[in-house]
């Protein structure tokens, strides 16, 4: 796979670990971009940071601080989701307060339970969702006001998937939708405790880099982080969420 | 030749090229598509009775397509003349003008979008097909790599036709090996994989795929045991190549080695030229007779032009994917280098994939972003460590660099942009 190194790999007991689940399943579009970015994000803080790539037939870690899971085919994602109900890790990791973030089928997965060709799947039940089949594959720009108590600006993102998710009692949504689709057409994601799911799939947090600092914040326990240079990435959303206006 | 065609098909070809020919005066495109499109609108079966005797070979995969199908077109030129679509009008309407243009030809080789494989196969009743790769392309309209290998694999189970198939690649191996089923006959290619990220769950049971060395990507030229791979899981595996890539030679089955001086640049063109001669050989064309051919394709329709404009040595390479970017970074010369990117509908809505680049390679270099999406590019180099200059267009960094190369790489519409710039050079 690609040796992009992240800032810096093995910093030891002190470092921030995260967890890049099965990328050999659930890696369809620049799903690697989340893990890059939280790594670049922590590291301009002056916090070590530890990634690691966890393949499919390899034990999920259990004491990392961040676990990641990206989009896939319908195959990958049913096998990814077998796969981690038999591993238990990450359940475990969930238990414990670690922060999980999903996008697209992993967040799918995370639910109870997901349609992936043709068949209902059993999910992790970490999330209190459940997905379906829609009308039609759900493909181009998302957008939407995120939830207040997350403090969040716009979510802007790209979405493309055939599902649509519904949320139970205890899942909060994560935005409400003004362009696109998300979870069915009024709310998209979900989060709850330190889970976080969206249908804005692969490199989302390149357009949320205050999404991603906010996952930062749950894992360090520091929810004000020192602010960086964000030209590039404030550029881009400006650029994007002008582009849906019009 | 036998061409006597229905009196329908004779009219069609004709309104077909008349078409074409309107589109080309009035300016409002190159003819391919609509020449083809008004023909088949009068007759259904056009591609059929165009096809119908003369030997053809089809030519598909995600990337290199266009080159490796003028490559396999100048090879077998030796043996007769040979009708093409070489302006990458690569679906059915597109091969309906090229073979009506042509006019007689004893060959043609077609370039086929992947998606109408089965489709133009049934059409034209190929002699031989060449699959050259399958890798991530556009997801938001395309079909994902797995269906689109299971889909050639089901159309191979039910035709028999000779295969030209890159080894190298584990998606196009599983599907190639359908040919034994309906009593085909497989060639295989070592042709390279730089990109591997399609392919490392095996498409046949699920297992992981293993490499001989998962470090090293497998490129064209090098080859060795490190190309190997298996599936850990069932027996999936890399066959043995017939057909080989040594420094700028070409290895026949025979083991015959025959040099070949490209124009193009880039060892993923010389495993294009590996598989043109092997395609051609199908037809009974001797790779030393066809080897010579191959050095005059200089430029496919701007891809690896160089203009001289205002004392800078300007190179134009594509890269539509990832697979494409990794094989464009191998051929750009260590000079400064501007990328350009849009997500317009040709190129496919979608920029995500540019984190499935790694862009490490063009460390030290000075480079110019441009495009309607340089800011996901911008970002995407931030996190990527890469130092760079944004210009509003193309010009700016003509005149930004000093005198000497400047390598350009664009996605397709950008590509487009900067060579209508350029006087739409070829």
């Amino acid at each position: 796979m690609s040796t992009e190194a992240t800032s810096s790999n093995g910093a030891g007991e002190s470092a921030l670990r995260i967890v890049w689940v099965y990328p050999d399943l659930l890696s369809t579009y620049g799903d690697r971009g989340n893990m890059l970015i939280l790594a670049r994000r922590a590291t301009l803080r002056g916090v070590p940071v530890e990634t690691l790539e966890v393949r499919s037939d390899e034990a999920i870690p259990r004491n990392a601080d961040i676990y990641l899971l990206g989009g896939g085919e319908d195959g990958p994602q049913a096998l990814a989701a077998e796969r981690l109900i038999a591993d238990g890790g990450l359940q475990r990791a969930a238990d414990q307060r670690s922060v999980v973030f999903a996008v697209c089928a992993g967040y799918q997965l995370l639910g109870s339970s997901f349609f992936a060709k043709g068949e209902k799947h059993a999910g992790l039940g970490l999330l209190d969702i459940d997905s379906d089949r829609g009308p039609a594959r759900a493909v181009g720009e998302l957008a939407g006001e995120t939830d207040p108590r997350l403090k969040l600006p716009m979510l802007t993102g790209f979405e493309n998937h055939g599902g649509r998710t519904h949320l139970g009692p205890s899942a909060k949504p994560l935005a409400h939708v003004k362009v696109g689709v998300g979870n069915d057409g009024a709310t998209e994601g979900a989060w709850n405790e330190s889970l976080l799911g969206t249908y804005s799939h692969g490199p989302a947090l390149a357009r949320n880099p205050a999404l991603a600092d906010l996952l930062l914040g749950w894992a360090t326990g520091q929810p004000e982080l020192d602010p960086i240079d964000d030209q590039w990435p404030d550029k881009l959303r400006s650029e994007r969420l002008t582009a849906i206006r019009t | 030749m036998s061409t006597k065609k229905p009196l329908r098909s004779k009219l069609a070809s004709t309104a077909s090229r008349s078409a074409a020919a309107l589109s080309r005066a009035t300016g409002r495109g190159d003819g391919s598509v609509i020449g083809g499109k008004i023909g088949l609108m009068i007759d259904p079966n056009l591609l059929e009775n165009l096809a119908a005797g003369r030997k053809i070979a089809l030519i598909s995969g995600t990337n290199g397509k266009t080159t490796t199908t003028r490559l396999t077109a100048a090879a077998l030129g030796v043996a007769g003349d040979v009708a093409t679509n070489s302006l990458g009008a690569n679906m059915p309407t597109g091969h309906t003008t090229a073979l009506a243009r042509a006019g007689h030809t004893p060959y043609a080789v077609l370039e086929v979008d992947e998606h109408y494989l089965p489709q133009v196969l049934t059409a034209t009743k190929p002699h031989v097909v060449a699959l050259l790769n399958l890798s991530r392309d556009q997801l938001d309209r395309a079909k994902e790599v797995a269906m689109m290998a299971d889909m050639w694999r089901t159309m191979l189970k039910s035709v028999k036709v000779r295969v030209v198939a890159n080894a190298d690649d584990p998606m196009v191996t599983w599907a190639a090996l359908a040919a034994l089923d309906s009593g085909g006959q497989i060639t295989w290619v070592a042709a390279g994989q730089r990109w591997r990220d399609d392919s490392w769950v095996c498409p046949e049971c699920g297992s992981h795929i293993e490499r001989a060395d998962a470090d090293k990507p497998i490129t064209a030229g090098e080859t060795g045991a490190s190309d190997d791979w298996w599936c850990t899981g069932c027996s999936l595996r890399r066959q043995m190549p017939d057909w080989e890539v040594d420094g700028d030679s070409v290895v026949d089955p025979t083991g015959d080695k025959h040099s070949i001086a490209l124009a193009l640049p880039g060892q993923v063109n010389r495993a294009n030229a590996a598989t043109a001669l092997a395609v051609v050989a199908q037809f009974g064309v001797r790779a030393a007779d066809a080897a010579p051919r191959l050095s005059e394709v200089k430029s496919i329709a701007g891809r690896y032009a160089q203009v001289d404009r205002d004392g800078r040595s300007i190179r134009l390479l594509l890269a539509k994917n990832p697979a494409g970017w990794l094989e464009a970074f191998e051929m750009a010369e260590d000079a400064p280098t501007l990328l350009s990117i849009n997500a317009r509908d040709p190129d496919g809505l979608d920029t995500s994939w540019l984190f499935d680049v790694d862009f490490s390679s063009l460390h030290g270099r000075t480079v110019y972003i441009t495009g309607d999406r340089a800011f996901d590019l911008a970002v995407r180099l931030e996190v990527n460590g890469i130092p760079f200059t944004h210009v509003a267009a193309f010009a700016d960094a003509v005149a930004a660099v000093p005198a000497g190369r400047l390598e350009v790489i664009a996605n397709y519409t950008a590509f487009q942009d900067i060579r209508a710039e350029l006087d739409r050079v070829n």
